[in-house]
């Protein structure tokens, strides 16, 4: 319990914000960088996990135990999304023989 | 002490970030975005939220993580068989994902300075302060995501049924 508001002494607002945005923009990246439909969407993980670390860092700067509980839910959210993704992400494999998402382009003008 | 740990974890997460990203193995990038889910955790940790450190890793390193390598598995995916964008692509990528990170990040530089930060209280990260409030004020949504993993469990299965007939 002395250690957290040592910590909260200690380490500035900033830096958390910083390295949410950093992790935020690896995820940018990543869902960019790939073709792997798989990959891009564990990129998409890494970038909720950034929000949620702001969100549980802005919780514990202001003491407003709101912002936890919002993460709890963001992580409901992604169990329940990750589930129906990685269904669809079989079917389409089944379908297709890939995860490639350049097999994907029905809906691409 | 509490610095280094801090430094240490960052490092660690962002470097597996980047790893989850460059490597080749889809297993191998699974297993990376595990170790920044620990990191993540440790994070969590270090904030005093030990009830979502202890959900984090459940749920992301526990469930989540688990379910994509199975599917990766599965589906026999290795470094052999995965699809690679063109190298020009790839910069283009890079450097439009590090163009928005710089403009986040001199959005973002100053923000820290305009949020007052009240009296500290260490012990909002409890289970017993986060439980209180989950079931007084936040009694509705928790209700109606029950619903939410009812839907996406029949969906799931609905999919992934060889043929709707």
């Amino acid at each position: 319990m002395e250690n957290v508001t040592k910590v909260i002494q200690l380490i500035p607002l900033n830096y958390y914000i910083l390295l949410s945005t950093l992790l935020f923009s690896i995820g940018v990246i990543g869902v960019l960088f790939r073709r792997n439909a798989i990959v891009i969407f564990m990129c998409i993980e890494l970038m909720l996990n950034a929000v949620n670390l702001l969100l549980a860092a802005f919780s514990s700067y202001r003491s407003d135990p709101s912002g936890q509980v919002f993460v709890f839910f963001i992580m409901a959210v992604a169990a329940a999304e990750v589930a129906v993704g990685l269904a669809i992400l079989t079917m389409i494999y089944r379908n297709t023989g890939s995860v490639d998402i350049n097999f994907l382009n029905k809906l691409k003008w | 002490m509490t610095l280094y740990l801090f430094y240490f974890l960052s490092f660690l997460a962002i470097l597996c970030a980047l790893m989850v990203v460059v490597s080749k193995n889809p297993v191998h990038s699974v297993l990376y975005l595990i170790l920044t889910f620990f990191a993540i955790a440790g994070h969590y940790v270090l904030l005093n939220a030990q009830f979502l450190a202890a959900v984090h890793v459940i749920v992301y390193a526990g469930a989540i993580m688990v379910l994509f390598l199975y599917v990766i598995m599965m589906l026999n995916l290795n470094a052999e068989t995965e699809p690679q964008k063109g190298k020009w692509l790839r910069v283009a990528a890079t450097m439009a994902g590090g163009l928005l990170m710089v403009v986040l990040v001199g959005a973002l530089r100053s923000a820290a300075d305009t949020i007052s930060l009240p009296a500290q209280d260490s012990q909002i990260g409890m289970i017993k302060n986060l439980g209180r409030v989950l079931y007084k004020d936040f009694m509705l949504p928790f209700e109606i995501s029950s619903i939410l993993f009812l839907s996406a469990m029949v969906g799931a299965v609905m999919l992934g049924k060889k043929e709707i007939k």
